[in-house]
């Protein structure tokens, strides 16, 4: 038996403050009117930091700090010169990158593999590709001098908290916006030390403005009248009530929401890599993933090989302390969310389908879910309908191509997609169906700063990263 | 797994029958995505294998270490120095494992049973019970018959392996591979390393494959046999998959990646591949076949990285000499200088390890 001792990441080469005021106008300061809460390591439930809570009076500062800082500096600088700060501030990631991970494992509890190795390193790309853009804005096909938008108020979910931070900043300042951005309140901590990088990298002050908060705290700042833009990534019923407050007002509005995206498996698929798509589509990040692949259609000629291999797979899932180096599944970001997916996964068994789980330990304290399949679900199951949000797969079957698509598309969602075949003509075929903003074929969960991403229907609108990712930060 | 899992046990003792069955079974095997394959291979290359888990693979991958020496310049002096290394690869420490066998060419087969078993001075060569060791300073049974078999059982037994069959190329007529073969077993090889005809697989001419697996098996009496696919000049990754289920199909108590020889040796994804290929092989007909890597493995990382592959693909079952070697020369006296590190906490120098 081969035993992996414990390979832990050191946790000394975070300095974390006792408490962490706002970041505004190039400064951390005091609330005004906000009280603070903890932020908590999910995996043991220990308080990692006191964090301040942004009232509508810090709220409004901020954003003034930010039009201040657009007014005076950031606006009017060329875009080369805006690009060498963003170099300065991809580089920086870098250097630090094992510092960012370290403390985006110890805030929301996911495997020091995935920050180390995807997370970190999507950040500093982000950040590299949109300084490349800041002095070819008017080559970017729109026109040929789009001017920015102002102040763009952010909110930040808390499954990918840094890469998520990189997605909305990285743009919004390359095209010459600057931006008050607010991490949820289970995730603040490293975009407080991302805070501290700016100061390291000389951003001019109020340039970035970090508020830290709840949805009171996000309702102020998309309902503030001096945000000219409102980026949003987070649940749909949120973005629902962001997008009836923006409603009549001239702010500019993308939203980044939901999905229950279908992974299809066709009876040509490579089998054993269908199997580790099926498994990175649904238990990366705890399955914390907007774009995760929460239902398996597979074709019913191979249900049973792909099911026994999935199974086999899935007993090899390393599902513990998330700074382990060997770790594959980490904690459940909180309290709430372990709730939400422990509700949905009993309506599951209620409803009829069959539930499936590796033996796996789960330490005591924290909050966990073992991966989790369900199989025998049809369409009308609600564990086939809701976002889940956690480690939890629907297996459905279907028989034909044709039929594959119809229970693709038959969602609210439409977020991503992912196709299992060797058949080139059949992936151009589907992807063409398919009513989802991104549709991998023979991979999934696969992110580059050069390809757009965003969603259809439900899952919102817009488009992040790449070309695309540039208009919705600019006045075209 | 598609034609596999699901076809029963007795449907692929037919499989060999005719060029047309054998192409339609192979051709009919899931295929291979490249970048996932390499993915998750390069995902396994991360795993951190550390302190006492590190110990444990070391002493593992020693014991499944095929100490090997092919040169055109191999003398009887050099396979002597070689074998006296796989008996005791540490002379200073005597809790360190023997290695699972030397390789060397066919003509100097006999030289190394000597070596191994004490066969020049016929006092040391083994019984097929394994009640002596002569070199390893065991009990010597005199009356032991002079057979040139290896000891069965027993923790320190090697295994004495020679490659056959016109290594590196495959390329002479079938008699001619075939006497190698007997010749290599007759001197004492209880292991024999195979070449594949790649060219015959290439070119689609499966049966002739199969066919001369079989003989060769044949040829080798009780001598396991290691079929090397030389998966460098297989190209891509369904070519490996087929090619592992044809030398299993024929016969194979083992599938080896490469011969050394050319360019591309093993690779982690082709070792993933084959193991892939193993597991699929014993879950459809109950048979374990072995899997050997050799080629290109010279250092304790990667013979880990190898160990993690075999533990998270085929499982714990292959996590055994009898079931999972490393062909390799330089490879062991890495994992000797990495095995006295973690005991002694220091590195020393290389001129503390020997060079034979």
């Amino acid at each position: 038996m081969f035993e992996y001792a414990p390979a832990p990441e050191s946790r000394s080469v975070v300095d974390l403050k006792p408490s962490y005021g706002l970041f505004i106008g190039g400064d951390f300061v005091e609330p005004g009117d906000g009280g603070s809460f903890k932020s908590i390591n999910p995996a043991s439930e220990e308080a990692l930091a006191e964090v301040a809570e942004a009232g509508p009076g810090d709220v409004d500062r901020a954003v003034r700090a930010a039009r201040r800082a657009y007014d005076e500096v950031w606006g009017p600088m060329p875009g080369r010169d805006r690009a060498k700060y963003l170099f300065r501030i991809a580089r920086i990631i870098q250097e630090r990158a094992r510092e960012l991970a370290v403390l985006e494992s110890l805030d929301n509890g996911k495997p020091i593999r995935e920050s180390r190795d995807v997370d970190i390193p999507l950040v500093a790309a982000h950040f590299f590709y949109y300084a490349g853009w800041a002095d070819k804005l008017g080559h970017a096909g729109l026109g040929p001098n789009p001017r920015p938008l102002g102040v763009a108020g952010q909110v930040i979910p808390w499954n990918f908290p840094l890469l998520m931070l990189a997605w909305k900043i990285a743009p919004a300042l390359a095209t010459g916006n600057t931006v008050v951005l607010k991490p949820a309140e289970t995730t603040p901590l490293t975009a407080l030390l991302f805070a501290e990088i700016c100061q390291q990298a000389d951003l001019p002050p109020g340039v970035v403005n970090i508020v830290t908060g709840a949805g009171a705290t996000g309702q102020a700042l998309v309902e503030h009248d001096g945000v000219a833009k409102v980026a949003f990534t987070g649940s749909t019923d949120v973005g629902r009530q962001i997008a009836r407050s923006v409603a009549g007002t001239r702010k500019r509005l993308t939203l980044e929401l939901g999905g229950k995206a279908a992974n299809i498996v066709f009876d040509d698929a490579p089998v054993d890599q269908a199997v580790e798509g099926i498994v990175n589509g649904i238990f990366f990040n705890q399955g914390h993933v907007c774009c995760a692949g929460s239902r398996l259609l597979v074709q019913e000629s191979v249900y049973d090989e792909v099911l026994a291999a999935l199974k086999r797979r899935m007993a090899q899932l390393r599902v513990g302390d998330p700074l382990d180096k060997n770790t594959d599944v980490g904690a459940i970001n909180s309290a709430a969310q372990l709730e939400r997916i422990r509700t949905l996964t009993e309506i599951g068994s209620a409803e009829g389908a069959q539930r499936w789980s590796p033996p796996c330990e789960l330490p005591a304290r924290g909050f966990w879910f073992a991966p989790t399949i369900f199989t025998g679900v049809s369409q009308t199951h609600r564990i086939a309908r809701d976002e889940i949000f956690g480690p939890v797969l629907s297996v459905l079957t279907f028989r034909t191509p044709a039929e594959a698509v119809e229970k693709a598309n038959n969602t609210p969602y439409g977020l991503s997609a992912g196709i299992w075949t060797d058949k080139g003509s059949r992936i151009l075929w589907m992807a063409d169906r398919l009513r989802a903003g991104v549709v991998w074929a023979n991979t999934f969960n696969k992110f580059d700063p050069t390809s757009p991403f965003g969603g259809f229907k439900e899952s919102g609108y817009g488009r992040e990263g790449g070309r695309h990712g540039l208009e919705a930060y600019l006045d075209v | 797994m598609t034609a596999t899992t699901t076809s029963a046990r007795s449907d692929l003792s037919e499989v060999g029958r005719s060029e047309a069955t054998l192409r339609t079974f192979l051709h009919g095997l899931p295929g291979v995505d490249q970048v996932g394959a390499e993915q998750r291979a390069a995902m396994l290359g991360t795993r951190s294998i550390k302190t006492t888990a590190k110990a444990w693979a070391i002493d593992l991958a020693i014991r499944m270490v095929d100490l090997t020496t092919l040169e055109g310049a191999d003398t009887p002096g050099k396979v002597r120095a070689l074998a006296a290394k796989a008996l005791r690869p540490d002379p200073a420490d005597p809790s360190c494992p023997a290695v699972a066998a030397l390789c060397v060419y066919p003509t100097m087969v006999p030289v190394a049973a000597a070596a191994l078993w004490g066969a020049a001075s016929g006092s040391g060569r083994p019984t097929a019970d394994g009640s002596r060791m002569g070199l390893l300073g065991e009990p010597i049974d005199d009356g032991g018959p002079a057979i040139g078999r290896p000891p069965a059982g027993g923790a320190t037994r090697v295994h004495l392996a020679s490659v056959a069959t016109a290594f590196p190329s495959g390329q002479a007529p079938l008699e001619i591979r075939l006497a190698d073969t007997r010749a290599a077993v007759a001197g004492g090889a209880d292991e024999i390393d195979m070449v594949i005809s790649r060219g015959a697989f290439l070119s689609g001419r499966y049966q002739q494959v199969y066919d001369e697996i079989v003989a060769v098996k044949a040829a080798c009496g009780d001598a396991h046999l290691k079929v090397i696919l030389e998966t460098g000049e297989l190209a891509t990754y369904d070519n490996v998959r087929r090619a592992s289920w044809l030398a299993m199909l024929a016969g194979a108590d083992f599938i080896k990646t490469s011969t050394g020889k050319v360019p591309v040796a093993a690779t982690l994804p082709v070792t993933l591949v084959m193991l892939e290929a193993v597991r699929d092989f014993r879950a459809a007909t109950g048979r374990q076949v072995g899997v050997k890597p050799a080629g290109g493995i010279k250092t304790t990382k990667d013979a880990v990285k190898y160990l993690v592959l075999v533990n998270e693909t085929a499982g714990e079952d292959w996590l055994h000499p009898d079931w999972f070697r490393f062909g390799a020369s330089s490879l062991l006296n890495d994992l000797l200088m990495q095995r006295t590190k973690l005991t002694t906490g220091v590195y020393s120098g290389p001129d503390y390890f020997t060079l034979d």
